[in-house]
């Protein structure tokens, strides 16, 4: 792996050597490291590109590291990863990519997750986005997530993206079974021209599941954000979203909550705010010595921490 | 020292003009100045003229006799100002040790911000990580609002309303506060209140009324003219 490579793995894995656990390294399309352990094994798909995670049931803290580099520009790849977690089991999937393009062909990396989260196992799964490259070629990222949570299963997932990606579609599903609750922490922030949108959709299937999905956002310059989130509350549950977003400078940000409730006692709950950084937060970090641009960092910095 | 010469402001509000403050002189070089005076004479306003929040429309501000009416909210603030706001500010995602480092002007360690917080009556432990949002009380932001004014210590220090918000426990530890700021740093503390008992601890009491400057002097004398301030209408006369 080159330097450029290897920043980047480090940019969206935090990885500076080799992980311990079970991993699976892609670069430019290929596979460029694996390692399995005795509880969770990882098979290369035969009928499509991408691969097959399987964590056997009662599996605890062991982690996964799934990250994916791209620095050849004008690559384009659809990858198609499954995890298949056992019951009880309790892992942390580390997911994440990385484009670096200094030439002027689009590169695109669209990675499916699908999750089947079986009764009673806890997953936290953490993505990370990242962008760099001088080149005119556009970085395009498009993931898409399915999850499905058996009975008392439940998936934290933080995803972030901060720098450098021009273009995004980040779709977002999941079934939510009796008692199963999934928690979705989204940070994003958008510079240049760059447009971001998410779009969540949660069915909450049964009763005592509950759904959090909070997204916190920040958009600078010409960019653009769509926030779209649809929860379906059909049994006894809580559903609850925020979209908080800063906007500066001529960006514009919209936000579209939908909630749905086909059981009394679904209890759904949305909120969004959108709104510039508010003056008096400026003025009370100038009045401690800071110049007004630090004063912005310190705000914006803190607000997608 | 702090010199107002002839501080003017006055503000538009539906297409009229209020004059806010009129012909503000007076000079600050003691220990502890309250500045009192019935809602809406101009007390906030004149603070938020000298930490540069607003500027004002005739007259100029020194600070040891450098003019810095035309500096801004950051020079001023590097110059030795510091500002307790009457309503602190919330900021979502930034704790108190950020906070307080940033007052500080460098990273504070925890034995620092526990000194800095147990002046205010709280506990390190249980609030160095918190973010400064809404899951903090009024009382709890204004007392952190003051750890920073201590974290700074500069020469002038200037508190609106301090006590507002803050339970009759800390009361006593506020003019403490206030006692130990001026030992350690010898500047000058102006603060704007009503209460009696922080006017009780002012070596001066600056009295606004309607914009001006009724009267200035020792407690003795000004307490007298604060019961009798602004001309009121019979019906609230007759309460009174």
């Amino acid at each position: 792996m080159d330097a450029i490579q290897q920043n980047l793995l480090e940019q969206v894995a935090g990885l500076h050597e080799i992980p311990a656990g079970a991993y699976n390294i892609r670069a430019n399309g290929q596979m460029a490291g694996r390692n399995t352990t005795a509880n969770i094994d990882i098979v290369t798909k035969q009928d499509s590109s991408g691969i097959d995670i399987k964590i056997r049931p009662g599996t605890r803290n062991e982690s996964v590291h799934i990250p994916v580099v791209l620095s050849q520009s004008g690559l384009q790849e659809s990858v198609y990863n499954d995890f298949f977690v056992g019951e009880d089991a309790d892992v942390t999937i580390i997911a994440g990519c990385g484009i670096h393009n200094s030439g002027d062909g689009a590169s695109e990396h669209s990675g499916i997750h699908r999750f089947f989260v079986e009764k009673n196992a806890k997953v936290r799964y953490v993505e990370k986005h990242y962008g760099s490259g001088d080149g005119s070629g556009e970085r395009i990222m498009n993931p898409a997530t399915e999850i499905h949570l058996a009975e008392g299963a439940s998936l934290e997932m933080d995803t972030v993206q901060i720098k450098g990606i021009d273009s995004t579609k980040r779709v977002t599903t999941a079934q939510v079974a009796d008692g199963a609750s999934l928690v979705i922490r989204e940070k994003i922030m958008t510079h240049g021209r760059q447009y971001a949108e998410t779009d969540f959709c949660v069915e909450m299937d049964g009763d005592g599941s509950s759904v959090n999905l909070i997204s916190r956002s920040v958009a600078k310059e010409h960019s653009r954000q769509l926030f779209k989130s649809r929860i379906v509350g059909n049994g006894r549950c809580q559903g609850h979203s925020e979209c908080d977003a800063i906007i500066m400078d001529e960006a514009s940000v919209s936000a579209i909550p939908e909630l749905t409730a086909n059981n009394i006692d679904a209890n759904l709950i949305h909120e969004a705010a959108i709104g510039k950084i508010a003056g008096e937060q400026l003025m009370k970090l100038m009045t401690l010595g800071l110049t007004e641009k630090e004063a912005e960092e310190q705000i914006v910095n803190g607000f997608l921490k | 020292m702090l010199e107002l010469k002839g501080i003017c402001y006055s503000a538009e509000d539906e297409s009229r003009e209020t004059e806010i403050l009129k012909d503000i002189d007076v000079t600050i070089d003691d220990r502890f100045v309250a500045v009192t005076g019935p809602n809406g004479s101009g007390k906030s306003t004149l603070a938020k003229i000298v930490a540069g929040i607003l500027k004002p429309t005739a007259g100029r501000i020194l600070l040891d006799g450098v003019d810095i009416t035309d500096l801004s909210i950051t020079e001023r603030a590097n110059m030795g100002i510091s500002f307790a706001f009457q309503q602190p500010v919330r900021f979502k995602g930034i704790t108190v040790r950020e906070l307080l480092s940033i007052a500080a002007g460098r990273k504070a360690t925890m034995s620092e911000i526990c000194g800095m917080l147990s002046e205010v009556g709280l506990c390190a432990r249980d609030y160095v990580n918190r973010e400064v949002n809404a899951s903090l009380s009024g009382g709890e932001l204004k007392r952190i609002e003051i750890a920073m004014i201590m974290a700074r210590g500069t020469k002038v220090s200037i508190f609106d309303e301090p006590e507002a918000g803050i339970d009759l426990w800390s009361f006593q530890n506020l003019i403490h506060v206030f006692e130990k700021m001026h030992e350690e740093i010898q500047g000058s503390i102006l603060i704007i209140s009503h209460q009696e008992r922080i006017l009780n601890i002012a070596d001066r009491i600056i009295l606004l009324a309607d914009g001006q400057i009724k009267k200035t002097g020792s407690k003795e004398e000004v307490m007298p003219e604060l019961l009798g301030t602004g001309a009121h209408c019979k019906t609230l006369t007759d309460k009174l």
